[in-house]
């Protein structure tokens, strides 16, 4: 493909509570074998993009052991390949990313050293499946600056944590807000954008210049009435994980057989680093219905409609409903778990009951108990 | 310079002919094991852990499916700038063009290969056993003793001795005598089919053998080093080890995998296995789901009822479908209402709606009865099973089936059905 890719996966969030205390967004396990920024870097993958950068800095460690090696995504190539840029002082800067732009400019080498024509820009949070050679046809078709590929959301959804879009008839954005209290429509901008890489360099140092760092405030925003801004439709499955309940509902959606087809079983696949544990295994006692369970997993007792991550123990006549239960977690015996998310490496002690009221915002247990002699 | 301290040479070119149909497109060491495994697994993890970094495998018979696992190493970590994993199929050369001709005689034709590591020691392997072994550990020994050869080896019952090569050894281990399937065996000490050579040993037995047909290690190299005197060593092994050679000891070593806490345990943290695993997503277990003492590996989609089974990747089991006691292999379709009991299922098979399998009285096969024995039914790759047959036990069935091939819609207890041409 004629472009390089970025993934801007530097953000801290506040709203994902205790899951991103020790982990970045884009690192954030989902659907039971995946990391979110395995869904942005397997599309780039198969939109035979060569060269990515990824830009981290909260928490850049689980990341980056995530990104230990480029061949699970087939980056290990000798032309391009994987990058991973955390901010470093050099003798004219001494700043942490202060904002997107701002990131992409302290990386400005990389577009400068690059000869692709264009850019692919994309969040390290989102889950999808796109071929980014369909956009940027797009963009080439309708002569843009800048495209935006914008999701509608049902009507009615809260969008006030997006970027809402209008759209003239020729699909030009008119406006663009940023997390706006009372929103014009329910078409948002899903962060995944295409530039060509002279403009991006252009806006970049301009912005940089006038000590302005937000791409979407300071360029998108700034620029729309001068520069042609096209949104691009999505029209396939779409999801962000950027908050407790939207992460929670995300993994939920894995259970729909229809969503489960679609990234699953149907072409191209999602790729992650692979772990190499034995298969699942269920001992007398196992209960186990509509639910997602991963390699690794040893099931004593019974799961209802819920999702467990690689290694996750449960112990005899435990009862987990409707729960997420992240990584190498260990639920102890005759433990209740009901609406709730089991942070990754938890111990839960067995007799003990978690519940979260249903409708109310998952309850994020960190059960950090010593584990003693247990595999 | 190029040295490596030892290197494996790992022989996978053997059919493994009592797996019957299950080998009839793949040789042994790439038939499915454990849910997600393959057989040759287990040596290639057993080298990259025990610190082996360059590993020569031999192929020969089918060797599609093994050389497309294998690859460059990469799951086992084997992809490596000097060393790692090479495929060593026989060759043509320009005066004679043969086959490997026997475990020895392939090691023979490959003395190039070993000759580029300047190896102090050869570690000579099988594809076709399960079991976890630090070979470090066995070079230690193998050094400690001085030795030219040292053969790992296990005891046995008695009574199976006459199965195996067997050692007889002085109170240091030292081999005092060699007996190739003895009749009235004088220990129970079998040898595992694992050796480690002084490379310059090996060598000048190779080259001195080279004229033996079908030069085997167990039938020439061995009673030959014996005969010149070599300083031989039994290296003992008591953990699991488990040769999956015939139908029923590869449906038990399966079945012991789903004990509650398995003698030979996958989910050990120290000394993992490692395989190419090409499906990632989790298993999806439905509402109408049944599952009781299993293993079942990623993708796949079970709404039907599961027993006392180990299932392979990407495997669906349909609402309504009851599986009891089998091994079901890697993207096999088991539709609604199907039945099977005591069945070994290959990969890509289709077994369509209430088909019964290993039902009605015993009866012994009437294409081996060697083979398929012990009541169990196979079922080779890419089958298809049309729905409402009934199947009945030592049965074997492979290639794309019809309702004309069942006389009835009954195949009988001991009956078969290959279509394939290919046995």
């Amino acid at each position: 493909m004629r472009a390089i890719g970025i993934i801007l996966a530097g953000g801290n969030n506040k709203k994902m509570k205790e899951l991103s205390n020790k982990r970045a967004i884009a690192a954030m396990p989902i659907a039971g074998s995946y990391r979110a920024v395995d869904f942005t870097l397997s599309n780039m993958s198969n939109s035979h993009i060569q060269k990515v950068a990824v830009l981290t800095q909260y928490n850049a460690k689980s990341l980056n052991e995530h990104l230990s090696s480029s061949k699970w995504w087939d980056f290990g190539r000798k032309q391009g390949g994987l990058y991973v840029f955390t901010p470093s002082i050099t003798a004219d800067n001494g700043y942490w990313y202060r904002g997107t732009a701002d990131s992409i400019w302290q990386n400005i080498g990389f577009l400068k050293s690059s000869h692709e024509p264009y850019v692919v820009i994309a969040p390290g949070d989102g889950v999808y499946k796109l071929d980014y050679n369909k956009v940027l046809e797009y963009h080439i078709a309708k002569r843009a600056d800048i495209t935006v590929v914008c999701k509608d959301l049902p009507a009615g959804t809260d969008v006030s944590r997006f970027g809402v879009v209008t759209m003239n008839e020729d699909s030009r954005i008119m406006n663009f807000e940023e997390k706006p209290m009372t929103a014009q429509s329910n078409t948002i901008s899903t962060g995944i954008y295409i530039v060509r890489r002279r403009q991006l360099i252009e806006l970049i140092e301009k912005c940089a210049e006038e000590e302005r760092f937000d791409f979407v405030n300071d360029i998108l925003i700034r620029y729309k009435g001068i520069k042609k801004i096209y949104g691009y439709k999505l029209d396939s499955y779409w999801s962000n994980i950027s908050t407790v309940d939207a992460y929670y509902q995300t993994q939920m959606d894995f259970l729909k057989e229809n969503v489960r087809d679609y990234f699953f079983k149907q072409y191209p696949d999602v790729y992650s680093k692979v772990d190499d544990l034995p298969p699942a295994k269920y001992n007398p006692g196992a209960q186990v219905k509509n639910s997602l369970i991963s390699s690794g997993c040893i099931i004593n007792g019974q799961i209802e409609n819920s999702v467990l991550f690689k290694k996750v123990y449960i112990g005899n006549n435990c009862v987990i409903k409707n729960s997420v239960i992240l990584n190498n977690a260990y639920i102890g015996d005759n433990t209740v778990i009901e609406n709730c998310i089991v942070e990754s490496r938890g111990t839960v002690r067995a007799n003990t009951s978690y519940i979260t009221e249903p409708g109310q915002t998952p309850r994020i247990v960190l059960d950090k108990n010593e584990r003693m002699g247990m595999m | 310079m190029i040295k490596k301290e030892m290197i494996a040479m790992l022989l996978a070119g053997g059919q493994g002919s009592r797996l019957g149909v299950l080998t009839s497109k793949v040789a042994k060491p790439a038939v499915a094991f454990g849910g997600k495994y393959r057989i040759i697994d287990f040596p290639l993890s057993n080298c990259i852990n025990s610190g082996v970094d360059t590993v020569g495998v031999l192929t020969q018979y089918q060797p599609l499916r093994l050389n497309s696992h294998i690859g460059i190493g990469i799951p086992w970590d084997l992809d490596r700038n000097v060393g790692g994993i090479t495929i060593l199929p026989p060759y043509e050369k320009s005066g004679n063009s043969e086959w490997y001709t026997g475990t020895a005689n392939a090691i023979y034709q490959n003395i190039d290969y070993m000759e580029q590591y300047n190896p102090e020691y050869v570690l000579i392997l099988s594809g076709d056993h399960i079991y976890k072994m630090d070979y470090e550990i066995m070079l230690d020994y193998h050094k400690a003793n001085n030795a030219d050869v040292t053969i790992a080896s296990m005891p046995v019952p008695m009574e199976e001795a006459k199965r195996f090569g067997i050692v007889v050894t002085d109170e240091n281990n030292r081999i005092t005598d060699f007996q190739e399937k003895p009749e009235e065996p004088r220990s129970n000490l079998a040898s595992m089919g694992i050796y480690i050579f002084k490379w310059q040993v090996l060598k000048e037995v190779l080259v001195k053998l080279k004229d033996q047909s079908n030069c085997d290690f167990g039938k020439h190299i061995i009673p030959y080093c014996f005969e010149k005197d070599c300083r031989m060593f039994a290296y003992e092994y008591n953990s699991y080890w488990k040769d999956v050679g015939t139908l029923n000891s590869y449906w038990e070593a399966n079945m012991e995998l789903i004990d509650i806490i398995p003698v030979f345990n996958l989910y050990e943290e120290f000394w993992r296995i490692y395989t190419k695993s090409d499906t990632l997503p989790p298993q999806y277990i439905a509402d109408t789901a049944k599952i009781e003492r299993c293993i079942i590996s990623e993708g796949c989609d079970i709404h039907g009822e599961v027993y006392n089974s180990v299932i392979g990747a990407g495997v669906t089991v349909e609402e309504g479908a009851v599986v009891k006691d089998s091994i079901i292999m890697k993207d096999s379709v088991i539709c609604k209402g199907a039945k099977l009991d005591k069945a070994i299922v290959a990969e890509q098979v289709k077994i369509d709606e209430n088909v019964e399998i290993g039902v009605g009285e015993m009866a012994p096969s009437k294409l081996d009865k060697k083979v398929y024995a012990f009541d169990l039914v196979t079922i080779g790759e890419k089958t298809y099973i049309p729905k409402n047959v009934k199947i009945g036990k030592n049965t074997v069935i492979m290639g794309q089936t019809s309702a004309e091939d069942y006389a009835d819609g009954v195949l009988e207890s001991g009956d078969y059905i290959i279509k394939a041409g290919d046995r």
